[in-house]
């Protein structure tokens, strides 16, 4: 029940803000939506946490350890995104890159990729899976185009264009797994529910199942950015409006990881071998090491951090590769805070920008001088970024690395290497922006502090004290992921 | 009509579905390209239509009314809109080396017979051999879209590639479940009023629809 | 071998060397009628032929043998190939050797004498003609066998009353391959008997020649030869067509009665050919020469997806 009330809202603000159009609390109305749905979300993990996985509305949609946190994250930052938006997007319409139409277009698309995502997230049918990672990037692309400069339309063509061929290998890919599991379960719309195939994940025929993987791979690795898939991802990200770059590279590409984490398990299950995981594990670590020297070449502050989101995807990739539990329990670790982190950090990065009137990172200088609250955030960010302690993301990169060590032991320098690399480029490029005087084209701002402050106190506080429900919850989705 | 006479006239389906994907790689029009791709429309309506008669299943008939509604009618209609509103209809593209793509074609005809092999040899239905044609236009279309740089051939790519996916669903399982036949297509409705509000932009933008231009975001060294 | 079958054979013969200048004048008339032109009726060919035979023949000083011999190559060896493709009746002598490699091969040597006799004389049009010929013909001859390969797949056996056998006297199937088959031999078969899109039998532009040009230098009952085998091959041609995809009718054994319906079907399916040679002849342009590779890339293109559609789809 709170479950479908929790998709109704996002669905139902969607409708109200296209209609509301640019009101002035239009944005209010937003923030009011996302928090709803956040509310919703914890009253279901609660029901969750306290009565344990359940499915609703006919099988349909379907709730357990694993989904159901991803689904808590996904309404918290997109509630925090929505505040943070509030202000990000006042000053772009002082600054005339929005008229009212857009605005209208912004909140409605805002809320029904929400929507989408969460229905991802929730459903429990493959091919309903498919089709809401398939709106989730319809209702973004034209937000990644919202200010009609040649190169905001160049990246939207590139995100539509390779999303739309990524993902229609996936379709293929569930057609694939459909005709397998329709000769175990028969024929009818129960063949395609996960709760359905994960029970008889071992009967399903695998050589079929190889190779819908493979097609899966590519369609949900093309979602995730995976390395060779990537190319879309950092002008996508970086083209957006600010919001929408850290939804896309907080959330949406963990709930592609998702999609692809499910597939694997079935695939594994079925062939007993661990071909799906050694998949992950490959294209995971192309991915790090190939966006950590990504890293190095980049100028533009959103550009470079989208790479940080594929590096970052890449490693949580290749942890759910590795398998067992120490390297999943890092890589349920790894999404929560990389997904916190990240949207922080593109908070500040948003703000940093208006404040220069440019993404180039070389005309960015004295933050903290500029604003205080912005440019500590933004080095606390980065700190926690590059995986150092006490920060959360130092705890997930420490548990992958030892399951590496102990399941991979001769990838352990190439991810090492990956994960040097990228320290030392994001460290290189961010430090003179943070420090140093105030240059004479910064002008002041109004930012949003909440957001981040709060993103980044989650952030140190998981790496500090892990409560007991979440570890409880991991290890839940440990064990149903094995 | 008797079963297998019906099953021949699918084959027969399948081999004009394949046909018209090549005869979209080579086509420099822009209005035959669409002629041509409501063509694949309607043969796959049909071959939808026939295996929905051979197996009895009744939703497939819904399913090739879907096809026969968007793919024949829908998006050849708002394609040739667009276009005409653009003011491209007599455009044509340059094209280089057509007899390697076709080559190239030919390669993937091979490779998606190879790949699809073993399904097709645990299956046990009528249609089943039509599956290797299935991937087959998928990758055709993915090819279209790889070698031509328009922004409507690049589209229409992109459809046929849905073409095949939809044929897939058809000759490997019967169709998918009709919950999500029917969310595809709703998904591709959105995608036809997304690339319709497109090519208007990179119109407006670029002062053609020639997606080379479009090359500005590229990791300088 | 029967006394039935050495008279379908002649009659065969008969038939390719007194029909074909009938076929050739149907198809021009029927050609005139399209484009609202006046025409001299089916017998002009005939006439023409007789015209020719009565003129002098007048050599090039430097003509060596090849030139001088090559019409009777080329008129034999046409006359050869009418033998050996069963169109009217299954049940020939000559059935043993009627093997499709053996007739692509046969038309390269009549393609072979034509281009060497377009050479011989040493003219600027001969040799680019010859050029011209042989590029075309690399092109050309792949799709051709190609397509009857397609075919020979269905029939198991690249014998062509084997072929014709199976598919006349079978049972039905509709063959997906067999339908690209047709399609890329209908090219081919535009291309080598050089109909427009490809080459224009009928111009007079030098420049444009490609078949034309290669025989520019004949002359009285050389030319006559020449003229005649060219009608026959378009005969051929369409013959062999009919006797692959539509043999339908074809006389299984050489009794009168089968032999008779058989005549009857094939007049019937030539009008239409015809008919439909000259559709495409009017609807398109002749091409320019650099789109040929195109044109015929496509010929084999359509041909491979027989093939290929023959181990997917049957």
């Amino acid at each position: 029940m709170i479950l479908l009330f929790l998709l109704c809202i996002s669905l139902f603000f969607a409708v109200v803000l296209a209609f509301v159009g640019d009101w002035k609390y239009a944005p209010e109305i937003n923030i009011l939506g996302s928090g709803a749905t956040f509310a919703a979300g914890v009253a279901l993990a609660v029901q969750v946490y306290l009565q344990g996985p359940m499915t609703v509305g006919g099988k349909f949609f379907f709730v357990d350890a694993f989904n159901v946190y991803l689904a808590v994250l996904t309404s918290f930052v997109s509630m925090t995104t929505a505040i943070f938006s509030r202000k990000y997007m006042r000053v772009e319409r002082e600054h005339g890159r929005v008229g009212p139409w857009k605005m209208r277009f912004y909140h409605a698309m805002y809320q029904l990729f929400i929507f989408a995502m969460l229905l991802a997230l929730l459903t429990n049918n493959f091919g309903v899976l498919w089709i809401s990672m398939e709106l989730a990037t319809l209702s973004t692309v034209l937000l990644v185009s919202l200010y009609r400069t040649p190169t905001a339309i160049e990246a939207a063509w590139k995100y539509f264009i390779l999303c739309g061929v990524g993902i229609a290998q996936a379709l293929f890919g569930t057609v694939l797994l459909y005709f397998a599991a329709e000769r175990v379960l028969g024929i009818g719309g129960e063949a395609l529910l996960w709760t359905n195939l994960s029970q008889v994940s071992g009967q399903l025929e695998p050589t079929v199942l190889r190779l819908a993987f493979v097609f899966l791979m590519v369609g949900y690795g093309t979602k995730v950015g995976l390395v060779p898939l990537h190319n879309w991802l950092p002008d996508a990200h970086s083209e957006g409006p600010t919001p929408i770059s850290a939804v896309l590279s907080g959330l949406l590409l963990n709930v592609a990881l998702y999609a692809l984490v499910r597939c694997k398990v079935l695939v594994d299950g079925s062939t007993g071998t661990h071909m799906a995981g050694n998949m992950l594990m490959g294209f995971g670590l192309l991915s790090v090491l190939v966006a950590a020297f990504s890293l190095l070449r980049q100028k533009d502050v959103k550009r470079m951090f989208s790479y940080s989101s594929i590096e970052n995807m890449g490693i949580a990739t290749f942890a759910f590769g590795i398998g067992g539990p120490i390297a999943t329990f890092g890589a349920l670790l790894h999404m929560l805070v990389h997904s916190l982190t990240k949207s922080a950090i593109f908070f500040t990065v948003g703000h940093a920008s208006q404040m220069h009137g440019t993404q180039e990172m070389d005309r960015i200088r004295g933050l903290i001088k500029g604003n205080p609250v912005v440019g500590w955030s933004f080095i606390l960010g980065i700190v926690a970024l590059v995986g150092m302690p006490p920060f959360g993301m130092f705890a997930s990169e420490f548990l992958i690395l030892t399951a590496t060590i102990k399941e991979a032991p001769l990838l352990t320098p190439l991810l090492l290497l990956g994960l040097g690399v990228a320290f030392a480029a994001i460290f290189r490029k961010v430090q003179p922006m943070v420090t140093g005087l105030v240059p004479s084209w910064q002008t002041p701002l109004r930012a949003a502090h909440i957001p981040v402050v709060l993103h980044m106190t989650l952030v140190l506080l998981l790496g500090l004290y892990m409560p007991r429900f979440l570890s409880d919850w991991f290890h839940t989705a440990v064990g149903l992921l094995k | 009509m008797s079963m297998s006479f019906a099953a021949q006239v699918n084959s027969v389906m399948a081999a004009l579905i394949l046909l018209t994907a090549f005869g979209l790689l080579v086509q420099r029009r822009i209005l035959g390209l669409i002629h041509l791709f409501a063509w694949q429309g309607l043969f796959l309506c049909i071959s939808t239509a026939i295996v929905g008669y051979i197996t009895g299943m009744h939703h497939l008939f819904i399913s090739s009314l879907l096809t026969l509604s968007f793919k024949v009618i829908l998006l050849p209609y708002i394609l040739y809109v667009l276009i005409r509103k653009l003011d491209i209809r007599r455009e044509s593209e340059v094209l280089v080396n057509i007899p390697r793509t076709m080559m190239i074609g030919i390669a993937l005809v091979i490779f998606s017979y190879h790949l699809t092999a073993p399904v097709t040899q645990l299956s046990t239905m009528v249609t089943k051999s039509t599956l290797a044609v299935a991937l087959a236009t998928v990758m055709l279309g993915l090819l279209m879209m790889v070698t031509r740089r328009h922004a409507v051939t690049q589209i229409i790519g992109f459809l046929a590639m849905e073409n095949g996916l939809f044929f897939a669903a058809t000759s490997a399982t019967y169709g998918m479940p009709m919950v999500v036949e029917l969310g595809v297509a709703l998904d591709l409705l959105i995608a036809a009023f997304i690339f319709g509000i497109f090519f208007f932009h990179i119109n407006t933008t670029f002062d053609s629809l020639d997606v080379d231009q479009m090359a500005k975001l590229k990791e300088e060294d | 071998m029967t006394a039935y079958s050495i008279g379908s054979e002649i009659l065969q013969i008969l038939l390719l060397l007194f029909a074909a200048p009938a076929f050739t004048g149907w198809v021009r008339t029927v050609k005139c009628r399209m484009q609202g032109r006046t025409y001299a009726g089916i017998c002009q060919p005939y006439r023409n032929i007789r015209k020719l035979f009565a003129k002098e023949v007048i050599l090039a000083e430097n003509a060596s043998w090849i030139f001088r011999s090559t019409p009777y190559i080329v008129f034999g060896v046409t006359v050869l190939i009418g033998g050996i493709i069963p169109f009217i009746s299954v049940d020939l002598p000559f059935a043993a050797t009627a093997d499709v490699i053996a007739l692509v091969m046969l038309f390269a040597i009549i393609r072979f004498f034509t281009a060497l006799a377009g050479m011989d004389i040493g003219t600027a049009f001969g040799g680019m003609g010859s050029s011209r010929e042989m590029t075309i013909s690399s092109l050309a001859e792949p799709a051709m066998l190609m397509a009857v390969f397609t075919v020979s797949l269905a029939a198991n056996s690249t014998s062509l009353t084997h072929m014709v056998d199976v598919i006349g006297h079978g049972e039905f199937i509709l063959r997906p391959s067999l339908a690209f088959a047709v399609l890329a031999f209908i090219m081919v078969h535009l291309t080598e008997t050089g109909r427009v899109p490809v080459d224009n039998p009928a111009t007079h532009l030098e420049l444009t020649m490609i078949h034309e040009a290669m025989i520019l230098e004949y002359s009285g009952r050389h030319l006559a030869l020449i003229e005649w085998a060219g009608m026959m091959k378009l005969f051929l041609f369409s013959v062999l067509g009919i006797s692959i995809f539509c043999p339908w009718g074809i006389a299984a054994s050489g009794d009168p009665a089968g032999l008779f319906l058989s005549l009857l079907l094939l007049v019937l399916k030539l009008a239409v050919l015809g008919v439909v040679v000259v559709l495409i002849e009017t609807g398109l342009a002749k091409m320019r020469l650099f789109r040929l590779t195109e044109f015929l890339g496509t010929a084999f293109l359509l041909a491979t997806l027989g093939m290929l559609s023959f181990f997917i789809l049957e």
